[in-house]
C-alpha cells in the first residue's frame, strides 16, 4: 500500500512544478530582463544536462560515452539531423564496447 | 514582442493538426532514447515492487532519473517522506523549463497535458525550433515521448530484456547525443548561446564536485548562466530567438 502513497506523492511533487509557471504565465507579458532569462534556459538546460552527466552514462566504459558524444556533436555539426547523431553515437559506443570491454 | 498575441484568430484551429503530426514525427529521437531506458527500468522495478506499479510509476511521474531513484530507495527500505522530498528536488529544474516554454507557446487549452509531458527532452526539443510554439507541436513531441516511455517500462517489467545487452549499454547514451544535437546548431548560430551552455556546463561540474546534490546543481547552474546570459548580452541573443 504505502508503494502507491510513494507514488501519488511523487506524481503530485512532479508534476505541480511542470504545470503551475504554464498558469501562472497564461497572461503574463514579461518585462524583456525575465524574457531575455527565460530565452537562455535552454541552452544553459542542455549545457547542464550534458556535463557532467555524460561522463557517467556508460559506467563500464565512460571513453565509450565520450566517443559517442564526439560522434553525435561531430554528425550534428555537418547537420545531419537528429535521428542520425544519435544513432551515429549509439553505434560508435556500441563498437567500443564490443571490443573493448 | 509580445508572440503569443500574434496568433491569428481562426487560424490556429486549421493549423493544429499538421502541427501535432509534425510534432509526433520530430519526436522520432526522444522514442529511440527513451524507450531501451524505459525497457530497463521496468526490468530493474519489477524486481522490487510489482509490474502495475512499476508501469504506474512511468505513468504517473514520468521522469527517468527520478523513478529509478525512487526503486533503489524503496528497496533498501528508505522513509516514503524522503524518497517524495528527493523526488522533488530531482524534477525542480521543471520548473524553470515551463516558465521558458509558457513564454513561447500560442494560446493553449491544454497546459496542464504540455506541463505534465514537460520532461528534459520534450522541453529541449520543442524549445529548439524557432519563433512561437504551436501547442498542438509540443504536444505532438510529447505523446510519443510518453507512449515510447511508458510503452518500454511495461516491456521491460513484463518480458523483461527484449535489447541485446551490449546494445542495451551503448543505448545510454543516447540521450546525451540528443542533448548534444540540439545544441549544436543553436552555439553555431550564437555565441552568447554557447557561453551561456558552457557556463551552465561548468557550473554543474563544479557544484557536483563540490558536493551539492545533482538536483540542486542544476537548478543553480541553470539559474546562474541564463541569469548572466541575460544580463550581459543583448536583446536579439537570446540564443533561441527567431
Amino acid at each position: 500500500m504505502s508503494v502507491w502513497i510513494i507514488i501519488l506523492c511523487m506524481a503530485a511533487v512532479t508534476s505541480i512544478p511542470r504545470i503551475l509557471p504554464l498558469y501562472l504565465m497564461k497572461n503574463f507579458d514579461p518585462p524583456p530582463l525575465l524574457r531575455r532569462f527565460l530565452r537562455f534556459i535552454p541552452s544553459a538546460a542542455l549545457g547542464a544536462l550534458i556535463f557532467p552527466g555524460v561522463l557517467k552514462a556508460i559506467p563500464q566504459m565512460p571513453a565509450a560515452a565520450a566517443a559517442g558524444m564526439g560522434a553525435a556533436l561531430i554528425t550534428a555539426w555537418f547537420g545531419g539531423g537528429l535521428v542520425f547523431s544519435v544513432g551515429a553515437s549509439v553505434t560508435v559506443a556500441f563498437i567500443l564496447l564490443r571490443f573493448f570491454v | 514582442m509580445d508572440m503569443r498575441k500574434t496568433v491569428i484568430p481562426g487560424k490556429g484551429r486549421e493549423k493544429r493538426g499538421p502541427a501535432f503530426f509534425r510534432g509526433c514525427s520530430a519526436g522520432i529521437p526522444i522514442i529511440i532514447g527513451y524507450f531501451p531506458i524505459a525497457v530497463t527500468f521496468g526490468m530493474l522495478a519489477s524486481e522490487t515492487v510489482s509490474a502495475v506499479q512499476a508501469v504506474s510509476l512511468s505513468v504517473l511521474v514520468f521522469a527517468g532519473a527520478s523513478q529509478f531513484m525512487a526503486i533503489g530507495l524503496m528497496a533498501s527500505h528508505t522513509a516514503a517522506a524522503e524518497i517524495v522530498s528527493v523526488t522533488f528536488l530531482m524534477n525542480f529544474r521543471h520548473f524553470l523549463m515551463s516558465a521558458s516554454i509558457a513564454d513561447r507557446l500560442t494560446k493553449t487549452k491544454a497546459p496542464a497535458l504540455i506541463g505534465f509531458w514537460l520532461t528534459d527532452e520534450t522541453f529541449s526539443l520543442a524549445s529548439s525550433s524557432s519563433g512561437s510554439l504551436a501547442p498542438g507541436y509540443v504536444i505532438g513531441i510529447e505523446l510519443v515521448s510518453y507512449a515510447s516511455w511508458v510503452a518500454g517500462t511495461a516491456a521491460g517489467s513484463v518480458i523483461g530484456g527484449i535489447i541485446p545487452p551490449t546494445l542495451q549499454v551503448s543505448m545510454y547514451v543516447a540521450l546525451y547525443a540528443l542533448f548534444g544535437a540540439i545544441l549544436v546548431p543553436v552555439i553555431r548560430k550564437s555565441l552568447p548561446a554557447l557561453l551561456t551552455a558552457a557556463g551552465a556546463a561548468g557550473a554543474n561540474s563544479l557544484l557536483q564536485t563540490a558536493g551539492i546534490k545533482p538536483g540542486w546543481s542544476l537548478v543553480a547552474a541553470i539559474l546562474v548562466s541564463s541569469g548572466i546570459g541575460a544580463l550581459v548580452f543583448g536583446k536579439k541573443d537570446g540564443g533561441e530567438e527567431e
